[in-house]
């Protein structure tokens, strides 16, 4: 380690490493590590043994063999983990039900829980924060992906700002929102801050700068920020492909007829990559709908922040109310399909022109 | 984590030839190009690197220093420490008793087996839809693809309760509910993949008598591990980041949680102990970013190949 004069490295190595607290950790992962390699040692001997068993068949057989051993463990877990689980939420959905055990005895009502979710305040609340956040975080990661894809197709060393633009899509939400609690932490004016957007919004002048977690309602874009943080990189990386693969004769016919600068980005670049905008748009949307862990270690849902997949989790798993849980899942699942629909036509569209 | 589509889902397509890095023509280029574009690109750059470089410094800091002033002063008064890590991994008191080792483990111990569960058994499946000719293999093909728009938050409620009836604990409950979500879009892209597969060399197998195990063994598993590769490192992080499995399925307690879940819990009780929460936070970043370090190129295909998923 290099350390510059007058750095004061303290304690560096005094991580009170001692035998019994290594012996803690290792007496609690090596069983762990253990139930991992037993299970994984076990389920590719059983498979090991099927496809033994079944290739010795011979004659008719091999073929409705062959397709029940590949195909039946995907199809049993598709069946179990999806499609019944899809039907059962639907189900659940038209009841009252409180809390996951007790799903006997309740009351059948009907769409009320769709008309809760759609009347009460708080509810509204969420559905228009849900709003913002899908029109807002991909319309602003869209942009400035484009922006930074035309920008670093430019540079001569395009990969360093690429890598580390790209470099927070590989960190989780989890992660990411503690990064950002750090940017957006609140400490008392008169105290010095430890809060970097306090900081610079302090050295531009305005001294009595909110508590931003708190600060209804703008607290919402603060955390549709982090998702744009996250997005962006994305978005950059698929863009850039896609203008790359402009073909060089177009661009040069289009500059022959006198065609530069914005004009020919706005009338050859924009358009040749229209299909590849709007499903980047598309992705992003989707995965902005159902965001959860931005919302849920940032704020769990408090400051009027919540969003529908938050409200979900927290109707379901912490306020016993599975019935209404199950309506906003429904809601969510409604929201979902128009878009990968839109977007999977988009795609084939896409494949089809060229 | 995240977003996110195969080569396949995202129109990524290959360059056109002769077109190199000046390529395209100067019109376009002077628009954005010169000196203000390479500011413009270093200034994004710099605000984008800035937020995880504050944490990676608030962690090496004292604890007095960490609450007292902002990160950034390090540069006018620098004092680095690596104790919190090791009071943030093994330490106890200040809520994180027993520190984050047991959930590091718990990280490493979820998204293994749950990677090559969902790998193994999708690939089977897709072997299967793609070589295997049987009735209803096409039908049977979008309906697996169209059960990609089903939200995994659909199946949490249902799912949950057929484990505790089922008295199903420790990890498998999180490791079967990972492959399930990972089925449909791990089907289709390796499908995507083993479908270009040149007819010829199955045909030729066929005919030389080898069984479909013998095939999917020797012809179909060594070609299509690229593909294999690629979803394998994008499922790892996926699970490995993953907050809302986690947390229904695997708790919050050291028997089971994996990192995300517990620094979800302690971003609330360790807002004063900002030093703490960030060498936990750096702990759980630092597996991801090396994997996207060493592995960028199969890094960024699979988190495009993924971008659909949940």
């Amino acid at each position: 380690m290099i350390v510059p004069e007058g750095v004061n490295v303290s304690g560096s190595l005094s991580l009170q490493v001692t035998g019994s607290v290594i012996g803690d950790v290792v007496s609690d992962a090596l069983p762990k590590l253990g139930t991992m390699a037993t299970s994984l040692a076990v389920f590719f001997a059983i498979l090991l043994i099927i496809f033994f068993a079944a290739s010795r068949a011979r004659g008719r057989a091999q073929t409705p063999l062959a397709v029940a051993v590949f195909l039946g463990p995907a199809a049993i877990l598709l069946l179990i983990g999806l499609v019944y689980p899809a039907i059962r939420t639907f189900y659940l959905s038209l009841f009252n039900g409180t809390t996951l055990s007790n799903s006997t005895g309740n009351r059948f009502v009907g769409l009320e829980n769709f008309q809760w979710a759609f009347t009460n305040p708080d509810m509204q609340q969420v559905l228009i924060n849900t709003l913002l956040w899908i029109i807002i975080t991909p319309l602003l990661s869209t942009f400035l992906g484009l922006l930074l894809a035309l920008l670093i197709d430019r540079m001569r060393r395009e990969s360093l700002p690429k890598s580390l633009i790209f470099m927070p899509m590989a960190i989780s939400f989890v992660g990411a929102s503690i990064i950002w609690n750090l940017v957006y932490a609140y400490r008392a004016p008169s105290q010095p801050q430890i809060g970097l957007l306090s900081q610079v919004v302090m050295a531009l002048g305005i001294d009595d700068p909110p508590n931003w977690i708190l600060w209804q309602p703008w607290n919402n874009f603060l955390l549709m920020i982090i998702m744009v943080w996250v997005q962006t990189g994305f978005a950059m990386v698929v863009l850039s492909a896609a203008i790359k693969a402009i073909p060089g004769d177009i661009i040069e016919a289009a500059s022959i007829d006198g065609a530069s600068g914005f004009r020919l980005f706005r009338a050859i670049t924009i358009p040749m990559i229209r299909g590849t905008l709007i499903v980047v748009f598309t992705t992003i949307m989707i995965a902005v709908l159902k965001i959860f862990d931005i919302v849920r270690t940032m704020t769990g849902g408090n400051f009027g922040t919540s969003v529908l997949a938050n409200e979900m989790y927290s109707r379901t798993f912490v306020q016993d109310q599975v019935g209404r849980g199950s309506a906003l899942a429904v809601i969510l699942f409604c929201g979902v399909i128009p878009m990968i629909i839109y977007n999977v036509a988009q795609l084939r569209k896409e494949r089809t022109i060229r | 984590m995240t977003s996110i589509a195969a080569p396949e889902m995202v129109p990524v397509p290959p360059p056109s030839k002769g077109h190199d890095s000046g390529g395209q023509s100067a019109g376009v280029r002077s628009a954005f190009s010169g000196p203000m574009a390479s500011i413009l690109v270093i200034i994004l750059t710099i605000l984008w690197t800035i937020p995880t470089f504050g944490l990676l410094v608030t962690s090496l800091r004292p604890a007095e220093d960490a609450a007292s002033s902002g990160w950034w002063t390090v540069f006018t008064n620098p004092s680095f420490t690596l104790s919190n890590y090791g009071e943030v991994l093994t330490g106890g008191g200040f809520g994180v008793s027993g520190g984050l080792a047991p959930y590091f483990i718990n990280s490493f111990v979820i998204s293994i087996p749950a990677t090559l569960f969902a790998l193994t058994m999708a690939t089977m499946a897709a072997y299967a839809l793609a070589w295997v000719p049987f009735k209803g293999a096409t039908t049977l093909f979008f309906f697996v693809f169209a059960l990609q728009v089903v939200p995994l938050q659909m199946s949490l409620i249902p799912l949950l309760q057929m484990f505790s009836n089922f008295n199903v604990r420790g990890f498998f409950p999180v490791w079967i509910a990972h492959t399930m979500f990972a089925m449909p879009l791990a089907i289709f892209l390796i499908h995507n993949f083993i479908n270009q597969l040149p007819k010829d060399l199955f045909e030729a197998a066929r005919v030389d008598g080898a069984s479909h195990f013998l095939i999917f063994r020797k012809i179909v598993l060594p070609l299509s591990m690229p593909a294999i590769a690629s979803f394998a490192i994008f499922e790892f992080l996926w699970v490995w980041n993953d907050l809302l499995v986690a947390l229904t399925f695997a708790g919050g307690t050291p028997e089971t949680a994996p990192l995300t879940a517990r620094l979800a819990q302690l971003s609330g009780s360790l807002g004063n102990r900002l030093e703490l929460l960030t060498a936990g936070a750096f702990i759980s970043i630092i597996v991801p970013l090396i994997v996207f370090f060493s592995l960028q190129r199969y890094f960024v295909r699979g988190l495009l190949a993924g971008s659909v998923k949940g």
